[in-house]
């Protein structure tokens, strides 16, 4: 899978978590989930399984441990579905 | 214990509801003085093999919940009791003009928001995907959808709510109960303004255990209109029901600097345990506790029985009505003719359970405010034990307009607890 596609899928995921004063046009690979987008921390486990429904694919507990930025969520995506 | 001991006064300054012959206040009063029942078959109760399959059940549409809650609130959203708490509990506090948007926490509201049990349907998703081994599936919102505070939790977070935040239980008693908890803390001078409710999930898992215990109507599937006849020679058990009411209780100082409208003043209340001796047990009340509790409430409010224009009863439609009869006629030494008039909501509702006692609170509210008896539906013939303690025209069974001056509301619950609370015409309301 493409990057751009992987990227595609992630916005539209982390969009429906974004507080609604946090516009999906601020997204980039390098935002900060939680603290530049705002995220509401309990909420990366809710992306976590969406993004594992999306990919059919399963993150570990180190795995979402090292989750921050949006960059870090495509390399794991990537590792794990290549 | 008497409250009176301060000189603050407390009133009725909003209300919300949510039940199931009505879906807000404009809706609940209309059907209330119509006789609209809101009981209906559930062909999900007959699938499971239920004795009784009937409930009463508020109707709330996608579109309606989506005024109260965010779509991300709503993912993976299961908890009717949440649902019909936030409805009700944000109504109510819209009704008193109160902000629903607020940028900063309000030290001087708090909420308490009781349910029996809560999220149970969400509680039922975490079980059986923990069960499979999926336990890490259960996303992020399990706990507060199943939490017994859930609804104070969502609501002090929608409103701002800073003072105290809690939820009560006490089976039956919850609505009622809150309420009292609720004016007992603004009247200790702790806050200027509570947010008063109760909520009750509904469905088979929730009505199942009554429908065990056989005290359900079973023979009324087919009607279920008919099915919830409190004070009837016909009773023949409680239809459940769900749903949430609310109200905003605040120091008269405060309605009148805001100029909020006023529904009603708090006279007096009482709470207390038949400690399930004598004739009480878990299931049934102590005749003497239920008796103390009223006399308590009347003593509290510094009238006499015979002040009572109107009772609104916990009156669930098993063989137990007519003794809550007779202990009203006891505590209040009223009888015949002279017995004030008495009605039950759970004739057109069901019995919502921990959610009865704050939305028969609304009613009891709503009919002083708007100078009426709601009628007792499907009781054409009151039961012979009851009309040996009262009159037959005590029991209204079509809507009887006339102003109240103090009308008595009182639950009983499971554990044999009681409580009871007075509310008193306010005139100088200025909307």
């Amino acid at each position: 899978m493409t990057q751009d596609k992987i990227y595609q899928t992630l916005e539209t995921i982390i969009s429906t978590y974004l507080p609604e004063d946090v516009s999906n046009k601020t997204i980039t690979l390098q935002s900060n989930l939680t603290s530049e987008l705002n995220i509401n921390s309990s909420h990366l486990v809710d992306i976590v399984l969406d993004i594992e429904d999306a990919f059919d694919i399963a993150f570990s507990n180190d795995d979402m441990q090292s989750i921050q930025t949006v960059g870090d969520v495509i390399q794991l995506i990537e590792s794990k579905t290549t | 214990m008497n409250t009176q001991s301060t000189n603050i006064r407390v009133v009725v300054t909003g209300l919300g509801v949510v039940a199931p012959n009505g879906v807000g206040l404009k809706a609940f009063s209309n059907a209330i003085q119509k006789g609209v029942s809101g009981i209906r078959f559930f062909k999900e109760l007959q699938a499971l093999n239920f004795s009784c399959q009937i409930g009463g059940m508020p109707e709330v549409s996608k579109e309606l919940k989506n005024n109260y809650f965010t779509e991300l609130e709503l993912k993976n959203f299961n908890s009717t009791g949440i649902l019909y708490a936030v409805i009700a509990g944000m109504d109510a506090w819209k009704d008193a003009g109160l902000n629903c948007k607020p940028t900063a926490v309000d030290f001087a509201s708090g909420t308490v928001f009781g349910s029996g049990n809560l999220g149970v349907d969400k509680f039922r998703e975490s079980i059986l995907n923990i069960d499979a081994g999926r336990v890490r599936r259960l996303g992020s919102t399990s706990v507060q959808q199943t939490m017994s505070s859930g609804a104070s939790a969502y609501l002090s977070g929608k409103l701002g709510l800073g003072n105290l935040v809690t939820s009560n239980s006490s089976a039956c008693a919850t609505g009622t109960e809150a309420l009292i908890l609720a004016y007992e803390r603004i009247k200790a001078g702790k806050a200027t303004r509570m947010l008063a409710g109760s909520t009750s999930d509904g469905g088979p898992y929730v009505w199942g255990g009554f429908d065990a215990l056989r005290i359900l109507p079973y023979n009324f599937n087919e009607r279920p209109e008919k099915a919830s006849q409190p004070m009837s020679a016909s009773a023949s058990g409680f239809v459940p029901g769900c749903g949430a009411g609310a109200l905003v209780l605040e120091t008269l100082e405060s309605a009148l600097e805001r100029k909020a409208p006023i529904y009603a003043e708090i006279a007096g209340v009482a709470l207390n345990s038949g400690g399930q001796q004598n004739g009480g047990s878990m299931t049934a009340p102590n005749p003497e506790a239920v008796q103390k509790c009223i006399k308590e409430a009347l003593n509290d409010a510094q009238i006499t029985g015979k002040e009572i224009d109107a009772i609104n009863g916990h009156l669930t439609a098993t063989t137990k009505d007519a003794e809550e009869v007779l202990n009203w006629s006891v505590a209040l030494n009223r009888t015949g003719a002279n017995f004030p008039y008495i009605n039950s909501l759970k004739g057109m509702t069901g019995h919502c359970l921990s959610a009865s006692g704050s939305i028969e609170a609304v009613a009891t509210v709503l009919q002083m405010k708007e100078g009426f008896v709601f009628p007792n539906i499907n009781c054409e013939k009151i039961h012979p034990e009851i009309l040996k303690i009262v009159a037959a025209d005590c029991v209204p069974r079509k809507l009887v307009k006339q102003p109240l001056r103090y009308a008595i509301k009182a639950s009983f619950g499971f554990g044999d607890v009681n409580a009871c609370i007075i509310f008193k015409q306010k005139n100088n309301d200025p909307r």
